[in-house]
């Protein structure tokens, strides 16, 4: 399963650094990755590479970040999505270029701290005595909702040119990533990786129930926060560097676990399918549709699609 | 366990075996029982000392002490809502106490590390959830927990263990079996040998038998008779009292918050102590099989 997977990502990695507007094929993208090729290694290594590897990168934190989500709150609903990252980083851009008039393309920092103030409001209205799932998720989705309407009224507030360039950062583009925007994103992404691993045994401890978790030796609330705190951290630096990417963090999980069997989430495979979606997304979004769509708006009509699925099989199973 | 900490639980541990108030009009308050359990020398690692239990605005219990008889199969018994599921998360430190402490081999156990805490006392909690698609032998392995490092893999100690429980529990056939597709009775042995796998001497069972059909549950008591016969000190929350009385060899019975009386079953189970605990007028005789009290309810209608 790992290994088809892989080869499905290799695959799309020499698809996405051939396709364009000066396409190449499988052979001369290798032959330019080695570099000397003039023009070609150009195309592949400065403008092609960097969007490639971000894809992949970005899409194995966002599985990654929706699974330590799904696990903890024992719902295949919960990611980050849903806790109000998303929409509480847009607002923090809005508040960014309306309030203090900064360009929305500088707006990392307001998307990070309006992110991080969302969660951080959603885990401390949700806590009562500990913090347990459900309630995460509906004082999530009530956030959420608050956070979208503040959100619609200050674009209407805005200039049209700044509504348009805000609303184009929400939808989450892979467009604009190169060397100079990859390279501290991966940095952040390497040093998480470590963070995940020690969450990983805690956090199939906590599958198990809270009460027999504890009683195998797992402090339940620190252990939650933590998990919680590597979650949003992963989501936090995709969406400082891309604007918002909807449902890779939903469905990757899920998915995986299908594809993999087994008991719980398994990461490492979720992580792999993760990075494969959103790169073949990002192609769908470049090279399949008539006009250069922003690949978030790919995802989430991918998303609709597979949650539209997922609701038509319950249904079926409950009937 | 050292012998210096055994001396010192058990010098610890003399307040509140004497503690432990029995409700006035109680039939322990002959102190016959107490003596007994004194003058056989029994130690205790594990004891609740002088705790508050208490949720969030209500509490359960207060000044409460209880001494768990070392190798001991110590059940708890006691009316709904009486407090006994919250006096075994006490003991298990699951619930802080509000004020006391749980001492464990003369330590306040909430100044253990958990991890080293969860190497002393296994707990089967009510609750436990078996992940999707878990087999039976990664659910068992998942008691080594507290055994490993952070990022440590399974080795030969975790492997070992693991048979072990699971040839103690008899599913060792099952391990490649999924948890969902087990029957209550399989299931229950499967959450039984997680707990095993711990490898722990003191077990708290936390109404284990609770949804099993009747053979089910002589089966289950009858793996706890055998896990306490091999060494292991268990503390079982019970609902049947004659299961309580038939396998426990320290009997504690609770009501409002209080242990009323404890001690061997065959001296503490009379009809005045089921009246008493329960409310329940009844007749107790001794089980033709065993010996042990047997309790037969009077009822109103026939």
């Amino acid at each position: 399963m790992a290994v088809s997977l892989g080869a499905a990502a290799l695959v799309l990695v020499v698809l996405g650094l051939g396709l364009g507007d000066y396409p190449l094929g499988p052979l001369e993208v290798v032959r330019a990755l080695g570099g000397d090729q003039g023009f070609a290694s150009t195309v592949v290594l400065e403008w092609r590479l960097p969007r490639v590897l971000a894809a992949l990168a970005f899409g194995a934190a966002l599985g990654v970040s929706g699974a330590l989500f799904q696990s903890l709150t024992r719902n295949p609903l919960g990611s980050p999505d849903v806790i109000g990252f998303a929409t509480g980083s847009f607002t923090g851009v809005l508040v960014f270029t309306v309030l203090l008039g900064g360009s929305v393309l500088g707006a990392t920092g307001g998307a990070l701290v309006g992110g991080l103030a969302t969660a951080l409001v959603v885990y401390l209205l949700a806590y009562r005595d500990g913090v347990q799932g459900f309630r995460l998720i509906v004082v999530g989705i009530a956030i959420t909702a608050m956070l979208g309407s503040f959100n619609t009224w200050l674009l209407l507030k805005v200039q049209t040119e700044v509504a348009m360039a805000a609303s184009m950062w929400a939808a989450g583009s892979l467009g604009l990533v190169g060397w100079s925007q990859l390279w501290p994103a991966a940095l952040m992404l390497a040093l998480l990786v470590p963070c995940v691993l020690a969450v990983a045994r805690p956090l199939r401890q906590l599958e198990l129930g809270d009460d027999a978790a504890a009683a195998h030796g797992v402090r339940v609330e620190p252990a939650r926060l933590v998990i919680l705190v590597v979650g949003v951290a992963l989501t936090a630096v995709v969406v400082a560097t891309t604007g918002p990417i909807a449902f890779v963090a939903l469905a990757a999980p899920q998915i995986a676990k299908r594809l993999a069997g087994g008991a719980g989430l398994p990461l490492g495979h979720t992580a792999l399918l993760g990075g494969t979606l959103l790169l073949a997304a990002d192609l769908v979004a470049q090279h399949l549709l008539p006009t250069d769509l922003p690949v978030g708006i790919v995802t989430i009509v991918l998303g609709g699609v597979y949650l539209l699925t997922l609701l038509v099989r319950e249904a079926r199973r409950t009937v | 366990m050292t012998a210096k900490d055994t001396m010192s639980t058990s010098d610890d541990a003399a307040t509140p075996a004497t503690a432990a108030k029995p409700a006035p009009g109680a039939p322990s308050d002959s102190p016959a029982a107490l003596d007994a359990a004194a003058a056989t020398g029994q130690t205790s690692r594990l004891a609740a000392v002088d705790v508050t239990l208490a949720y969030e605005r209500t509490t359960v219990s207060e000044g409460l002490s209880v001494e768990i008889p070392d190798r001991s199969f110590t059940v708890i018994v006691g009316p709904n809502a009486c407090g006994k599921s919250t006096l075994l998360r006490a003991l298990s430190r699951l619930l802080k106490p509000a004020a006391g402490q749980v001492v464990l081999d003369g330590r306040s156990i909430a100044d253990l590390h958990t991890k080293e805490a969860a190497r002393r006392i296994g707990l089967l909690p009510q609750s436990a959830i078996a992940p999707d698609g878990i087999t039976v032998a990664d659910l068992v392995a998942r008691g080594r927990y507290p055994h490993q490092g952070l990022f440590r893999a399974r080795g030969e100690d975790d492997a070992r263990a693991v048979a072990a429980a699971m040839a103690a529990t008899s599913v060792t056939a099952l391990a490649d079996v999924p948890v969902d597709e087990l029957s209550g009775g399989q299931r229950q042995r499967v959450w039984v040998a997680m707990a095993l796998a711990q490898e722990t001497r003191i077990l708290l069972l936390d109404e284990p038998t609770t949804f099993l059909d009747i053979a089910h549950q002589i089966e289950l008591l009858d793996l706890f008779a055998r896990l306490h016969a091999d060494g292991s000190t268990l503390v079982a929350v019970l609902h049947d009292l004659n299961h309580a009385a038939r396998y426990a060899t320290h009997l504690v019975a609770m009501k409002d918050g209080e242990v009323v009386t404890q001690g061997p079953p065959g001296e503490i189970v009379t009809a005045e102590m089921v009246e008493h605990v329960f409310g329940l007028p009844c007749l107790v005789i001794p089980d033709p099989l065993t010996g042990t009290p047997l309790v037969v309810p009077r009822s109103a209608t026939r």
